[in-house]
Formats: C-alpha cells, structure tokens, sequence
C-alpha cells in the first residue's frame, strides 16, 4: 500500500478530492506522510478538524510544522521566516497582543458603517461591466476588485498601485511557486509596504495603517507584517468567493434565482456557499505542544496534523446531505473561517462584502450565464485558496 | 439562563454579535465581547446556546 499524502487532486470542480471523502468514509484522522518523511495526521472529520483548531496545545508556528507538500518543503521552514507582526502563524499571547490591536477596526458594528461605501463600489463595478457588454472575465471585472478596493481603501494602501502586489500575492499562494519566486516576491512586496509606511510616518492618515501608527505601539517591521497579512488575505480570499460562487450559483440555477429573488436567503445563502465551496485548498496545518488525544487517537508532541477543511465542511454527521449545495440549510458552523484563537480576523467584513455583491449582481444582470461551458472554466487546483482562475460571463 | 463572557480570552470574532445582536456587542476599542443582557429574555434563550457552540475562543458560556 503506497503512503498517503496530502490530496488536492479534486474529480470534480466544486467537490472536494474523491481521495479525502474516502478517507472521511473511512475516519476522521489518518496518519499521512509528509514531504520530508515525516508521518504526521490527515484530518477530514468536522469534530476533530474543529478539536484540533480550538485545542490550546497545537501551535501555528511555521518552524515546527513539516511541510505537507514538497513545494512548501523549504518555503514553510528554513527561508520563509514569519516577518514580525505576521500574528497568524504566531502562537498566544504573542498573537494575542497582535490581534487586539486590530479587532476593534472588524466589529460587526464596523463592518455595517462600511456597507454603504461597498454597495457604491460594487455598483461601480456593475457599472463599467454594463459599459463594456459582455462577454467579460468576471474576475477581472467583479471578483477582485471589490475586496481588492475595500482592503486598500480600509488599509490606506493606494489602489493605483495595485497592479503588482496583486501579481506578487497570487504567487506566494500558489502551490507551484518555486521557493527563490515566493522569497523574491515576498522581498517585492515587504519593501513596498515599508515605502508606504515611511510615508504615512510623515504624512499621517486617518486609516487602519495610519491609526496603527499613531498608536505608537509597533516599529515598522511589525506595521508592514501586519499589513502584508491583511493585504495578501483581503486579496485572495473574497475575490475567490466570489468568483467561485457566482461559477457554482450559475450550474445551480435554482439555487442562484433563490439569491437573486429572495433577500431573506443571502445572509445563510452566504453562510452555505462558504460551506460548500471551502476555498482552502491546503490546510490548516498544527503541530502537537505536547501529546494531545483528538477523537480517540493520540497525536504525539512534534507531530504535524494537516486538516482538509473543504472535505470536513461536508461530513454528513454534521452537515446532513452536505454534497448538495442549499441555501436554505442551517450552514452556521462552517469551519471555513477557522475556529480556535486564529478564526478569520476579516470575516465580517468578507461576509458583508459577499452579502451585498452576490445579489447586486444577480439583480443587475438577470440573464447572467456562462459564457463559456462549465468545463472550461480554469479552476485553481493548483493554488492554496481554491476558486477560478478565470470566468468568461455574458448576459 | 444567565450569560457569562470572559474578555480575556474573547479574539473579537464577533460571531456572538452577528448571531443574537440583541444580546451581544463588541467593544469599540478591542473588539471583544460586550454584554448586553446577561439574563436573555426566554425567545432568545435557542440562538444565545447557538452563539455560545459558534464562539471560536470559549468566550461566552451559560448557567
């Protein structure tokens, strides 16, 4: 019997990889094999992947973990040092003095008093894609720049400048990046934001950023860590929702008249599409403090635990029926944000963000369809967050 | 049903305030969990056990 490894291999485009629902059928955790020979653990079950996410004695550092896939080999543990300020591969309480700094700017009361600057720049987006007629890559024209404008607008990183930390965070979550590519572009992107940095310094801004400065509390290593996490995640994250989610709307037609029709289905409408479509597509990782039993098998100290979120998102004993996309089902409790003390810092504003897109644009354009067949649409298989590469739409 | 909240172990998910808004706030400075009733009336009670199972950090309980 060969050795398991990490399964990204997906059959079909919104279901996770044949491989890990098999082994979900099978147990909830699987010893796997790393890439550098290390036998750590698969988890694809819903309660031990949200055991292992809460549990206090499994720590994010990056120079414990062993790395799941062979791009990540040297990546994940000799050359990519976490900057300081990088609190999401930090462990409590040095996290903890991180992540209160900045919760206060994410409150679900925040996120409201956004709403309306989000609606005007969807519909501005809405706008220019009326302008030009289709067919357009709904990417291009929708999915990223939405979040991309609000996390810089939030930030006060100017849009204008956009163009390469765009291209430069695509690298660093791609799964094929070659370790020398994601340390240049991390190097690209860590000596734009401390430009940006110098010059709030002298120009101070009424922004998140500028507001960090003047709280005096961090040096500029730890400002342009914190920027650089909120920058690639507000990127990649959102904008893959919703690509994906409009793909997985449009092959589900009745569940994308239910979002478009009914406004009393977007807020768990969006809850589901999260669930279903669990855009991680590598991780979470965690490595053992101390040896630690989750569901009834023993995880050494020093050992790795990969979990597969997409197929834990589905386990039929949490989430009955779970394959079927419905925007109907009680879908709270996802993991797809996380759990434990890490759980998505932005998730309010990605769900207001969502909220409003989703059904701003089913409204807009009513005949919205595919404009190419299903199966050619790029899917981001070879990415850590999943979704489409491209969505060629027209309406 | 009483409510209790524990600020310093709360990461200011927010979960709690997006689920019952009518019992739970955030703080405008950390983030963290604000109560806003601590006895919740009786038709809140089900979506209060839902906030306390949605809480990433075992902030928020109840007795």
């Amino acid at each position: 019997m060969s050795e398991l490894t990490y399964p990204t291999l997906r059959q079909r485009p919104l279901d996770p990889p044949d491989e890990a629902i098999r082994l979900r059928e099978q147990a909830p955790m699987h010893r796997m094999t790393y890439a550098d020979g290390h036998v750590g653990w698969l988890v694809t079950g819903y309660a031990a992947a949200r055991a292992v996410l809460a549990h206090p004695d499994f720590s994010t550092r990056p120079e414990l973990m062993h790395p799941p896939i062979p791009a990540r080999r040297l990546v994940e543990r000799d050359q990519f040092k976490v900057p300081p300020g990088f609190f999401l591969r930090m462990d409590a309480p040095e996290h903890t003095k991180y992540r209160k700094l900045l919760t206060g700017q994410f409150t679900v009361r925040r996120m409201k008093l956004l709403e309306p600057r989000i609606a005007e720049i969807t519909e501005a987006c809405l706008d220019e894609m009326a302008a030009a007629g289709g067919p357009v890559d709904l990417v291009q024209a929708f999915a990223l720049p939405i979040p991309s404008l609000v996390i810089c607008e939030l930030l006060g990183v100017p849009y204008e400048d956009r163009a390469q930390f765009q291209e430069d965070s695509k690298l660093l979550v791609s799964l094929e990046t070659k370790v020398e590519e994601a340390v240049a572009a991390l190097g690209r992107v860590m000596a734009y934001l401390y430009g940006l940095i110098a010059r709030k310094r002298a120009e101070p801004a009424d922004d998140l950023l500028g507001g960090l400065i003047e709280g005096g509390e961090l040096n500029d290593d730890e400002l342009a860590g914190i920027a650089f996490l909120l920058l690639v995640a507000g990127h990649e994250t959102t904008a893959n929702m919703l690509g994906l989610g409009t793909y997985a709307l449009l092959t589900n037609p009745a569940q994308l008249a239910a979002m478009r029709d009914d406004p009393a289905v977007v807020d768990n409408g969006v809850e589901e599409l999260l669930r279903y479509l669990t855009i991680i597509h590598l991780g979470p990782f965690r490595t053992a403090l101390t040896d630690v039993e989750i569901d009834g098998n023993l995880v050494k100290k020093g050992e790795t635990v990969a979990i597969h979120l997409p197929t834990a998102n589905r386990d039929p004993s949490r989430f009955a029926g779970g394959d079927e996309l419905d925007l109907a089902r009680p879908a709270g409790g996802h993991l797809t944000f996380g759990h434990g003390i890490h759980q998505c810092l932005g998730q309010q504003l990605a769900r207001a963000e969502m909220r409003l897109a989703y059904p701003a644009l089913l409204r807009r354009f009513p005949g919205l369809r595919l404009a190419v067949t299903p199966e050619e649409v790029p899917m981001r298989s070879d990415m850590t967050i999943y979704g489409v590469h491209r969505l060629p739409v027209t309406w | 049903m009483e409510i209790k909240a524990d600020t310093t172990v709360c990461i200011g998910a927010g979960m709690c305030a997006l689920t019952v808004p009518a019992v739970f706030d955030q703080s405008e400075e950390e983030g963290t969990v604000l109560l806003l009733q601590q006895v919740p009336p009786e038709d809140l009670e089900d979506a209060v056990r839902r906030a306390v199972t949605l809480c990433p950090s075992g902030a928020i309980s109840i007795a």
